[in-house]
C-alpha cells in the first residue's frame, strides 16, 4: 500500500475541510489541557513533598506525646539526645496596646529548631534572636489583623512578652491550618510563667532530633511499639511526607476526574462532529472506491486525518496545560505547607499527546468504521443499508471504547472499584440524558402541534429531521449544566452545614478549660454582660484500662484483636449528664439518667466508639480516672452528629458518679453582636488567663473562606468542562451549518422573510437550550439530594440560583451560537450564499 | 473480436421491509472489446442497477458478470476495486468529483492509486485535452457544470481504461454543453480505443453507439446493432 499517497489524500481533504477539523481539535484541546495541567501539578506536588521531606518536618524525626512524658518514655527521649524540644497548647492571648484578644496556638520552643527549612520572620533576624532576646514571634496575618508591630507586647496567660517579629512560615505548617488558630512562638523557658499548663488543658510535647545518618526505618520499627505503650509517638520525616503525599493524592484524584470529565465532554464533541463529517464524506468515499480505492485505503485516509488532529490537539492542549499549571501554586499556596517549585517533566507531556491521539481515534472509531462499509454503489444511489458485519464491528468498537475508558479512569484513580463506579456514573448520566433527549424527540413527534404557526412547526421539525444534532446538543448542554449545578448545590450543602449553630438559640461563644472554682465567676461574667449560659458542661479526662476484661496492655500485644489501636492510648474527654442533646439519638440499649457511684456504672458510648472498641450493650469497660479505676458497663449506644459545632462526646456517664472527680468545664453562650462577643472575650481573658474562648462566628468565617477557596478551584475545573461544552456546542451547531443554510436559503427563495427565518432558528435553539439546561439542573438536584442524604447526611434545601442564572444564561448562550450559524444567510442574497457554500 | 463484458442470467432483487423487489431479471448480453454500447430504457427499467452490477459496484442476486476476463462473483470487494482501478473508467450524470480536491488532483487520483509516477503530468495532459489547462487548480465548486463534466471525462481516461461506463453523461447539462462533452467523450474514446458502455434515455445519443440494449421492467426488450435499427 502506498502510504505517502494516503497521507497526501488525507492532507488534500483536510485542507479543504480545515474549518470543521479545527473545531474537532478545539474539542480535544481543552480536555487535554485540563488533564495535563493537573497531572503535571500532581507530579510536581509529589516531587516537592519528597524533595522537601526533611524541611516539611524541620527535623529527621521527632517524638511527641500529649502529656508530660512518663519515666520510661523520658528515658528513651533522653537516650536519643534531642536537639530541640517544644510544648504547645491552645490559649487566648491579649494585645494590651490594641485591646484585642485571640485564640492562638502557643509553641514554646527550646533549641535551634528547625534544623531543615527556614523559620521565616520579618524582620529576618527575629528568627535568630527571639530565643536570646526573649520575644514572641506572632503569625504575620494576625499582626496585620490587629495592626501590631515588632516591639508591641503580647499577654499570654500570666506573662507579657515583647513581639520580636512577624512569623511568615515555619516548616510543616500551612496557611489554612493557622487561620483557625494562628501561631505564636515563644522561648520555652517562659511557658511555666504563663501558668496555662494547668490540669485539663490540651497540650503536646515534641522532641526534635537532627540525625541525618540515622536508619529511620529501623529506628521506627524498634522504638514505635515501646513508645506507643507509653502514650508517645515517633514520627520520621519520611513517614510524615508520605502521609502528606497520600493526602494530596486524594485531592489530585478528584481534580483528575474533573479534568477527565472535561476530556470526555470533548470526546463527545469529537464523536458527534466526526459523525456528521463522515456522513458528508460518504459520497466521496464511494467515489474513491469506485475509482479503485480499497476499504483499507479509504478507512486509513480518514483515520490519518483524525489521528493528525488528535496529535495536534494533544500537543496544543499539552502546551496550554503546561502554561496553566503555573497557576496552581498561586491558587493553592495557602493549602500547602511548603513552597512549590514547578518543574516540567516529559511524562505528562508525552501522555497528553498520546491521550489526544488515542481519545480522538477512540471516539471517532464508530463513525470511522462506516467508511469501511460504504459501498461504491452509493455513487449511483443512496443505499443506507448496514450489514451484519457492520453491526458486529460497532459492537466490538463500543466494547473497546468502554474498556479503554475504564483503563484511563483506573490509571487516574488507582482503584478498580472506584474506577468502575466512576465509569458507571458517567454512563448512567450519559444514558439518562440520551434517553430523555430521545424521549423528548418522540414526544414532540407524537404530539406535534399541527395547528401551530409556520415558524413553530418549522423549528420543531428541525429537532428530528435527518442529520439533526438534537441528542448531541442536549447531552452536551445537559452535562455541562449538570456539572456546574452539582458543584453549586454541593457547595451550598457544605456551607449550610457549616452555618449550623449560627441560629439565635445555639451557642456561638464557647469557653474551655474553666477550672471548677472558676465556674461561678465565669457564669457571673456572662450574666454581667447580659448573656445567657446556654451550656455548662463538666469534662473529666480518662484513659481506657480494659475492654471486656482484657487490659489495654494485653490488647496492645494481641495481633488478633479487633480493637482499633488508637483507643488504647487515647485520652478520653468525657462528661456526665442526665439527658441527651439535640445531636444525639439512642441506637441500642437504654439511656441511664442517674445512678449512685457504688453500682456498676451504666455509660453511653457513641456508635463509632462501639465499632472501634468492638463492644456492644452489656459489655464491660474499665476507665482509669486520674489513677482511680472505674468499672463501667455499656448501657446504650448513641448516634452522634459530630458535624455540629457544639461539644460532643464519645463517652457519657450518668449523673451522680463523676461529680467529685477532677474536672474542668466548658461554658457556652450566645453573643448577638461581634462587639459584645469581643467585650466578653476581653473581660474573660483579663480575669481568667487560663480560659480559652472559641468564637464560632469567627470560625465560621474561616470555614467560609476555606470553602470559597476550595470552590474556586472546583469552579476553575468546572470551567474547563463548561468551555469544552461550549466548544462542543459550537462544533455541533457548525457541522450542520451548510444544511441549515441551504434550508434557510430555500425558505427565503420561497418567500420567507428574515424575521421568519430568524424566529425558526431562534425557537429551535431556545428549545434545545432550555430543555438541555433544565435537564442538567434537575439531574444535579437529584445527585445533590443523594449526596446530601448519603454523604453529608444533611437535609437538602436547593438554592434557586441555577434556575435564575444557569437556566436563562445557558439557554441564551445556545441561542446566540445557533443564531450565529445563519447570520450569513440573513445578511446576503440567496444566490450569493449558495455560490459561496456550494 | 474478444468479449470484454459477458453478462449471463443476471438478476437483482432488493428486500424492502418484508417484500422482495426484483429490479433485474435474467439479463444476458456481451460487449465486444472496443465496441460502443448503449443501454436505454424508461426510468425504473433497471439501467443504473445493471451498470452498477456490470462495473462490479454491486453483487448480483443471480447470474454472472465477467469483466475483462474476470468472473466478478469470485472476487471480493477490494479485488473488484483493484480491477476497476486498472481497467475501468466512469462518467456519472452528476459528475461525482471529489469536492475537496482540485481538478488536477481529481484527475490524478486513479493513477495515484496505481502508484504511477507520472500521475500529475498525465492529468495535466488530459485536462489540456479537455480544454481546462487554465482551470487545473480550481475546486469543483468553482467550475461550471460543463467544466466539471469535462474534468470527469479527463479522470475517466486517466488510467487508460479498457472499458468506460458512462451513466447519463449529459443528464445534468444543457444541450449545447452536453453535445460538446459527448463529442469530447467520443473523440477521446476513439483515440484510446476504449470500450464504451453508456446509459442514456436520449435515443439520438444512443444512436451514436454501435449497439443498443433496450430495457423495460428489468428485462431485455431488444439488443440490436445500431446499423440494423
Amino acid at each position: 500500500m502506498n502510504l505517502s499517497w494516503l497521507f497526501k489524500m488525507a492532507w488534500r481533504d483536510a485542507k479543504a475541510s480545515r474549518a470543521r477539523l479545527l473545531l474537532f481539535m478545539a474539542s480535544i484541546i481543552l480536555g487535554i489541557a485540563a488533564v495535563v495541567s493537573i497531572q503535571l501539578f500532581s507530579q510536581n506536588l509529589t516531587d516537592n513533598i519528597q524533595r522537601q521531606s526533611k524541611s516539611l518536618m524541620g527535623a529527621d524525626f521527632l517524638i511527641d506525646t500529649d502529656q508530660v512524658p512518663n519515666e520510661r518514655a523520658q528515658a528513651i527521649i533522653d537516650s536519643l539526645k534531642p536537639d530541640a524540644s517544644e510544648v504547645n497548647f491552645v490559649s487566648m492571648v491579649a494585645f494590651p496596646k490594641k485591646n484585642g484578644t485571640k485564640l492562638v496556638r502557643v509553641r514554646g520552643l527550646q533549641g535551634d529548631f528547625p534544623f531543615y527549612g527556614d523559620l521565616e520572620t520579618q524582620p529576618v533576624q527575629a528568627a535568630f534572636n527571639y530565643q536570646t532576646s526573649g520575644g514572641a514571634l506572632v503569625d504575620a496575618t494576625l499582626m496585620l489583623q490587629y495592626n501590631l508591630n515588632a516591639g508591641d507586647s503580647i499577654k499570654i496567660g500570666e506573662i507579657t512578652l515583647p513581639i520580636a517579629g512577624a512569623l511568615n512560615a515555619i516548616p510543616g505548617n500551612s496557611a489554612v491550618a493557622s487561620s483557625v488558630a494562628p501561631m505564636v512562638i515563644i522561648p520555652s523557658r517562659f511557658v511555666a510563667g504563663t501558668e496555662l499548663l494547668q490540669f485539663g488543658s490540651r497540650k503536646e510535647y515534641q522532641f526534635y532530633y537532627k540525625q541525618p545518618n540515622a536508619d529511620l526505618i529501623a529506628l521506627e520499627e524498634k522504638l514505635q511499639p515501646i513508645l506507643e505503650a507509653e502514650n508517645a509517638d515517633l514520627d520520621t520525616h519520611t513517614s510524615t511526607s508520605s502521609r502528606l503525599g497520600r493526602r494530596y493524592e486524594n485531592v489530585g484524584s478528584f481534580l483528575n476526574l474533573t479534568a477527565f470529565i472535561a476530556l470526555l465532554l470533548g470526546c463527545v464533541g469529537i464523536a458527534s462532529s466526526v459523525n456528521i463529517y463522515i456522513k458528508e464524506k460518504i459520497k466521496a468515499i464511494a467515489i474513491l472506491k469506485c475509482l479503485g480505492a480499497s476499504r483499507k485505503q479509504s478507512f486509513l485516509i480518514f483515520l490519518i486525518q483524525i489521528a493528525g488532529i488528535g496529535i495536534l490537539g494533544g500537543l496544543i492542549g499539552t502546551l496550554i496545560g503546561v502554561g496553566l499549571q503555573q497557576l496552581f501554586p498561586i491558587v493553592l499556596k495557602e493549602f500547602l505547607p511548603f513552597d512549590l517549585t514547578i518543574t516540567i517533566t516529559a511524562q505528562p507531556i508525552i501522555m497528553g499527546v498520546l491521550l489526544g491521539l488515542v481519545m480522538s481515534i477512540l471516539f471517532a472509531l464508530l463513525p470511522l468504521l462506516r467508511t469501511w462499509y460504504v459501498s461504491p454503489l452509493e455513487v449511483l444511489r443512496f443505499s443506507g443499508e448496514t450489514s451484519k458485519q457492520a453491526h458486529k464491528a460497532r459492537f466490538v468498537a463500543i466494547a473497546v471504547i468502554v474498556l479503554f475508558l475504564y483503563a484511563i479512569s483506573y490509571w487516574l484513580l488507582r482503584d478498580f472499584l472506584f474506577a468502575l463506579a466512576f465509569i458507571g456514573g458517567v454512563f448512567i448520566t450519559f444514558g439518562i440524558l440520551t434517553s430523555i433527549a430521545t424521549f423528548t424527540m418522540h414526544l414532540v413527534k407524537k404530539y406535534f402541534p399541527k395547528g401551530a404557526g409556520f415558524t413553530t412547526r418549522q423549528s420543531l421539525l428541525n429537532l428530528f429531521r435527518p442529520n439533526n444534532q438534537t441528542i448531541v446538543l442536549l447531552v452536551a448542554i445537559g452535562l455541562g449544566t449538570f456539572l456546574i449545578s452539582t458543584l453549586h448545590f454541593t457547595k451550598y450543602i457544605l456551607m449550610d452545614k457549616a452555618a449550623l449553630g449560627q441560629t439565635a438559640e445555639s451557642a456561638n461563644l464557647i469557653t474551655i478549660d474553666v477550672q471548677p472554682d472558676q465556674v461561678g465567676e465565669v457564669v457571673s461574667t456572662f450574666k454581667a454582660n447580659n448573656l445567657p449560659v446556654l451550656d455548662n458542661i463538666p469534662l473529666v479526662t480518662m484513659r481506657l484500662h480494659s475492654i471486656k476484661n482484657e487490659s489495654v496492655n494485653e490488647l496492645r500485644t494481641d495481633s488478633t484483636s479487633m480493637i482499633k489501636s488508637w483507643l488504647l492510648n487515647h485520652e478520653f474527654r468525657t462528661t456526665y449528664r442526665n439527658k441527651l442533646t439535640d445531636s444525639e439519638e439512642i441506637l441500642a440499649g437504654q439511656w441511664v439518667t442517674e445512678q449512685s457511684a457504688d453500682e456498676t456504672i451504666q455509660i453511653s458510648i457513641s456508635e463509632n466508639l462501639a465499632e472501634d472498641a468492638n463492644v456492644t450493650v452489656g459489655d464491660a469497660m474499665v476507665f482509669n480516672v486520674q489513677g482511680v479505676l472505674m468499672q463501667t458497663e455499656v448501657a446504650s449506644i448513641r448516634k452522634v452528629d459530630w458535624t455540629t459545632l457544639q461539644p460532643n462526646f464519645s463517652v457519657v456517664f450518668p449523673a451522680g458518679v463523676l461529680e467529685s472527680a477532677p474536672q474542668f468545664h466548658v461554658l457556652a453562650t450566645y453573643a448577638p453582636t461581634e462587639e459584645r462577643s469581643a467585650n466578653l472575650q476581653r473581660e474573660l481573658v483579663t480575669k481568667f488567663p487560663n480560659v480559652s474562648v472559641i468564637d464560632l462566628r469567627q470560625m465560621f468565617a474561616v470555614v467560609e473562606d476555606i470553602l470559597n477557596k476550595v470552590s474556586w478551584i472546583i469552579n476553575f475545573m468546572a470551567f474547563f468542562s463548561i468551555l469544552t461544552g461550549i466548544i462542543v456546542l459550537i462544533g455541533s451547531v457548525r457541522t450542520s451549518k451548510y444544511q441549515r443554510i441551504k434550508e434557510s436559503v430555500l425558505l427565503r427563495t420561497l418567500g420567507a422573510k428574515n424575521k421568519q427565518i430568524l424566529s425558526i432558528t431562534a425557537l429551535e435553539y431556545l428549545f434545545l437550550g432550555i430543555l438541555g439546561s433544565l435537564l442538567g439542573i434537575l439531574l444535579a438536584l437529584v445527585s445533590s439530594l443523594l449526596l446530601a442524604l448519603f454523604v453529608f447526611e444533611e437535609p437538602f434545601t436547593p438554592s434557586i440560583l441555577p434556575f435564575l442564572v444557569f437556566l436563562p444564561g445557558i439557554s441564551l448562550l445556545v441561542l446566540v451560537i445557533g443564531l450565529s450559524n445563519i447570520r450569513g444567510v440573513l445578511m446576503s442574497s440567496p444566490l450569493e450564499v449558495l455560490r459561496k457554500n456550494g | 473480436m474478444t468479449k470484454i463484458l459477458k453478462i449471463n442470467g443476471l438478476g437483482k432483487t432488493y428486500s424492502s421491509g418484508s417484500k422482495q423487489l426484483t429490479v433485474l431479471q435474467n439479463i444476458s448480453f456481451d460487449v465486444q472489446r472496443g465496441q460502443t454500447f448503449s443501454i436505454v430504457g424508461p426510468s425504473g427499467s433497471g439501467k443504473t442497477t445493471l451498470l452498477g452490477l456490470a462495473a462490479g459496484l454491486d453483487t448480483p442476486s443471480a447470474g454472472t458478470v465477467e469483466l475483462c476476463g474476470y468472473d466478478l462473483n469470485t472476487l471480493n470487494e477490494d479485488e473488484r476495486a483493484q480491477l476497476r482501478n486498472k481497467n475501468v473508467g466512469f462518467i456519472f450524470q452528476d459528475f461525482q468529483l471529489l469536492p475537496t480536491l482540485t481538478a488536477l488532483e481529481n484527475v490524478s487520483v486513479p493513477l495515484e492509486l496505481q502508484g504511477a509516477k507520472n500521475a500529475v503530468a498525465r492529468a495535466k495532459e488530459l485536462l489540456q485535452k479537455v480544454g481546462l489547462a487554465n482551470r487545473i487548480h480550481h475546486y469543483p465548486s468553482q467550475l461550471s457544470g460543463g467544466e466539471q463534466q469535462r474534468v470527469a471525462v479527463a479522470r475517466a481516461f486517466s488510467n487508460n481504461p479498457a472499458i468506460l461506463f458512462a451513466d447519463e453523461p449529459t443528464g445534468n447539462l444543457d444541450e449545447e454543453t452536453g453535445s460538446k462533452v459527448i463529442q469530447l467523450l467520443f473523440d477521446l474514446n476513439e483515440e484510446a480505443g476504449t470500450t464504451l458502455v453508456m446509459i442514456t434515455h436520449d435515443l439520438d445519443l444512443a444512436a451514436k453507439t454501435q449497439q443498443i440494449l433496450r430495457l423495460k421492467g428489468g428485462k431485455i426488450l431488444t439488443n440490436e446493432a445500431t446499423v440494423n435499427i
